[in-house]
């Protein structure tokens, strides 16, 4: 064995933990389109990828960046795209179709204070929501909030793995403070995420099975990729599992629910969170990506002052990490959502620990949430 | 005259649905010709990937045995070049109507720009067939929709000019009734670079009616327009997704994440912040930067967040710098140790931060700017008094190097160090010694 280099600390953002750990999934494609605070990723990707045999490329706009993406992940690339707010109101049609088609993506939203241009360079968390429900339909998407630098590298990883194992897109939501902010991180930190190998039919097999399988819903159903010795058939019209477009009704409701399904029956394994519980704490913070960090420093801070309290960081925004966050609030009186937002994601708070006080803190100007803050809140 | 014995392996490409458009529409007779066009090129139906629009041609890709993807409406050219960029050995077919022309019209012509290598069809019939016959960007002027009730008064788009002109490698025009179609689809297909055939045909549900619209009639549209048929433009170019792995054999850009191996560690007393205020192009960044990087060498933790506006070279630049015994997780700062006000713009930053100091807290300002009330130690410094005077774009440097000298936030010789590395460490000492050297005014 060598010396142990957990002694080694690096000065570094989100942005470039983002990328190391898209390059350690094995992202061979990337598309983007540059907007700040997103752009250092797009950068950073379209300077790496040809080195290491992969393509990244600008695109005309976001519209095209998302759509060389899904091309170009029907052909066997891992992609990941990158972009802001007003970017993902672009995507939303196209993340549709990635639902639609079950296409491994990753999206990377680096959240900035909106509404609309709003302030390019002014951190934020207000797409929390937005993603979940960015385009028609209503249908599942995972995303995935790191809330520190070395998570950032982490949870890329691991959005890679969710993408491919059930075929959809995957949020990678941070802000501009986490990605942009030059934070010493301790190297030993940036754990490599298990990516289990995409699961896909022998591109050699002379007898495919159909493209899709709707039966039983929620199933995994492996890629038909396009390059083969077959040829493979993808449409994000409502389509009967060989990809051809019907509205027969029973074909379609199979159709859909398995789109459901096969997030909804997943949950537990996709649930990803952080509990720091203390026995006797009356109040619970939660909270998530870059403010996950004043409730990190807040809760330091009330256990040295004696003051008891426990925390939930919520890695996994969706699908809702139900259980873990109702295990956190069992016998707490009030449970603080920090937020840096209108209070988007208190609502899921809400509806799970429904008998509980909920008490958000909700900041809307552009500043991070001071640790002083929470601690008021504790009861 | 004996007929040929084919070998070409694949017959057809088409399978055995039948068409689903209207009695007279041309739709049906440019796919047969693209069959035909496949045929002669003796593709196998997983060689090519057809990658169909929205709209009546957005149908098409379902008549064919060979890959497909069926998209969203104008964006069919955005998953063509994802396709082709991934997997370059495939040939790879655009078909769209004259309506994806105008919702795309940006990646027709970023597609035609880059040159990739993929061969688009153009259904022409001028309107929208399948949503009721509006008009689109080919309607000529005049002619009457739903959507131009009086006559319609929009310049159609010429699509030929429009890639031709931008750098496509093979532009086509002509209409489903010329007898060379599949030829010049296969030689369309057949080019390495990006291929376009504008293809004019009639839509019986509406155009037709609504315009007593004809075969005759479309070659005397195409002559009153003043638009030329046959091959139009042809170039040669590199292919973009060759061009990109050619390219990318030569490139080097390696991922630098700067390790350091922390010194051990002196005592910290506590959390320190240390904020940079002055003007974007004055490099107060890079200023800070050496300060939290002194941090990291002292074996201490740090965090630099920079805010900035999103111009460039005008404005303020205020860079906020956290050192810390331990990590650091909240990363805002209500309340510096030490402000450095380097410019008029950095004053006007630092209201909030003046207001929220106290008298433990240290201010030093750039000479000649205005007195700012706070309870904090205030002291003047005037880099532009030293000899010879430090220039505007290197006053935060020396600035800094003096505020660190005078408050110990990091060990002064290990910022001396860290400031002394890289190609402008010379340059860098001699204005942190500068800085140092200034006296309060």
């Amino acid at each position: 064995m060598t010396a142990t280099t957990t002694a080694q600390r690096v000065f570094t953002d989100g942005a470039t933990a983002i990328v190391r750990g898209a390059l350690a999934a094995g992202c061979d494609f990337f598309a983007g389109y540059p907007i700040t605070p997103a752009s250092s990723i797009l950068m950073m990707m379209l300077q790496n990828l040809p080195t290491r045999g992969g393509i990244g490329i600008q695109g005309e706009d976001e519209i095209s960046s998302i759509g060389m993406c899904i091309g170009a992940a029907m052909a066997g690339s891992r992609v990941m795209t990158a972009t802001s707010g007003p970017g993902i109101s672009l995507y939303s049609e196209n993340i549709g179709l990635a639902v639609m088609g079950e296409v491994p993506l990753v999206i990377v939203d680096v959240q900035r204070l909106g509404p609309s241009t709003g302030a390019a360079t002014t951190t934020a968390q207000g797409d929390v929501q937005f993603v979940r429900w960015g385009t028609g339909g209503g249908y599942p998407v995972i995303a995935l909030a790191p809330s520190t630098v070395a998570e950032c590298y982490t949870l890329t990883m691991r959005a890679f793995d969710l993408a491919e194992r059930f075929r959809c897109p995957v949020f990678l939501l941070v802000d501009k403070e986490l990605a942009l902010t030059m934070r010493t991180v301790d190297a030993a930190g940036f754990v490599d995420a298990p990516v289990r190998p995409r699961p896909i039919v022998d591109p050699a097999a002379a007898d495919p099975p159909a493209e899709y399988l709707y039966e039983p819903a929620g199933g995994v159903v492996p890629m038909q990729l396009y390059g083969g010795k077959h040829p493979v058939r993808f449409t994000g019209s409502t389509h009967d599992e060989q990809a051809f477009i019907t509205k027969n009704p029973a074909v379609v409701g199979a159709l859909n629910e398995h789109l459901i399904h096969k997030i909804s029956d997943h949950v537990a394994e996709i649930a990803m969170t952080r509990a720091d519980p203390e026995d006797g704490a009356r109040t619970l913070l939660l909270s998530y990506g870059v403010t996950a960090g004043s409730m990190r420093d807040a809760v330091a801070a009330a256990r040295e002052a004696g003051v008891k309290v426990a925390a939930l960081t919520v890695q996994s925004l969706w699908p809702v990490p139900e259980t873990a966050i109702r295990e956190a609030g069992a016998g707490v009186e009030r449970v603080v959502v920090a937020e840096l937002n209108p209070g988007l994601y208190a609502r899921e708070i809400e509806r799970v620990l429904a008998d509980i006080e909920v008490v958000g803190v909700a900041r809307t100007d552009g500043r991070l949430i001071p640790p002083a803050e929470l601690i008021e809140l504790i009861v | 005259m004996s007929t040929p014995i084919s070998l070409t392996p694949y017959p057809t490409l088409r399978n055995e649905r039948e068409y689903p458009f209207c009695p007279g529409c041309g739709h049906g007779s440019v796919l047969d010709s693209l069959n035909e066009a496949l045929v002669r090129l003796e593709l196998a139906p997983h060689e090519v990937v057809i990658v169909s629009d929205i709209g009546c041609s957005g149908l098409s890709d379902q008549y064919f045995t060979t890959s497909a993807f069926h998209g969203l409406h104008g964006r069919s050219i955005t998953y063509a070049t994802g396709i082709k960029l991934s997997r370059p050995e495939l040939n790879v077919i655009v078909i769209m109507g004259d309506g994806g022309t105008g919702i795309g019209g940006a990646h027709l012509l970023a597609a035609a720009r880059r040159n990739i290598g993929i061969t688009v069809l153009v259904l022409n019939n001028f309107n929208f067939g399948m949503t009721g016959g509006q008009h689109s960007t080919t309607t000529p002027v005049g002619f009457v929709t739903p959507t131009t009730p009086g006559g319609n008064l929009e310049n159609p788009l010429d699509i030929c000019a429009t890639v031709g002109v931008n750098g496509a490698a093979y532009a086509y025009r002509g209409t489903n009734f010329d007898a060379d179609i599949a030829d010049r689809m296969a030689e369309g297909i057949a080019t390495a670079g990006f291929a376009l055939l504008d293809v004019w045909d009639l839509c019986t549900a509406y155009f037709v009616p609504n315009n007593k619209f004809s075969r005759r009639k479309i070659d005397q549209t195409m002559e009153a327009l003043g638009l030329d048929s046959g091959v139009l433009y042809r170039r040669e170019r590199p292919e973009f997704a060759a061009e990109y792995r050619r390219q990318a054999a030569d490139h080097h850009a390696g991922l630098q994440v700067e390790v350091v191996a922390p010194a051990p560690a002196a005592r910290l007393e506590r959390r320190f912040h240390f904020v940079v205020a002055g003007s974007a192009g004055g490099r107060v960044r890079s200023a800070a930067r050496l300060v939290a990087a002194a941090a990291m060498r002292a074996g201490w933790w740090s965090a630099q967040r920079d805010d900035y506006p999103i111009t460039v070279k005008t404005g303020p630049s205020v860079s906020e710098v956290i050192v810390s015994a331990e990590e650091i997780n909240y990363s805002g700062i209500d309340q510096p140790d030490v402000l450095v006000i380097v410019s008029e713009d950095g004053l006007g930053k630092s209201a909030a931060f003046l207001e929220n100091m106290t008298s433990d807290g240290t201010v030093c300002l750039a000479a000649g700017l205005p007195l700012p009330e706070t309870a904090a130690q205030l002291y003047t410094i005037d880099p532009a008094a030293s000899d010879p005077p430090i220039a505007r774009a290197s006053r935060a440097l020396a600035m800094v190097g003096h505020a660190v000298a005078r408050t110990g936030v990091v060990p002064f010789d290990i910022f001396e160090d860290v400031a002394g590395q890289g190609a402008f460490g010379a340059k860098n000492l001699d204005l942190v010694a500068a800085g140092v050297a200034l006296a309060e005014t």
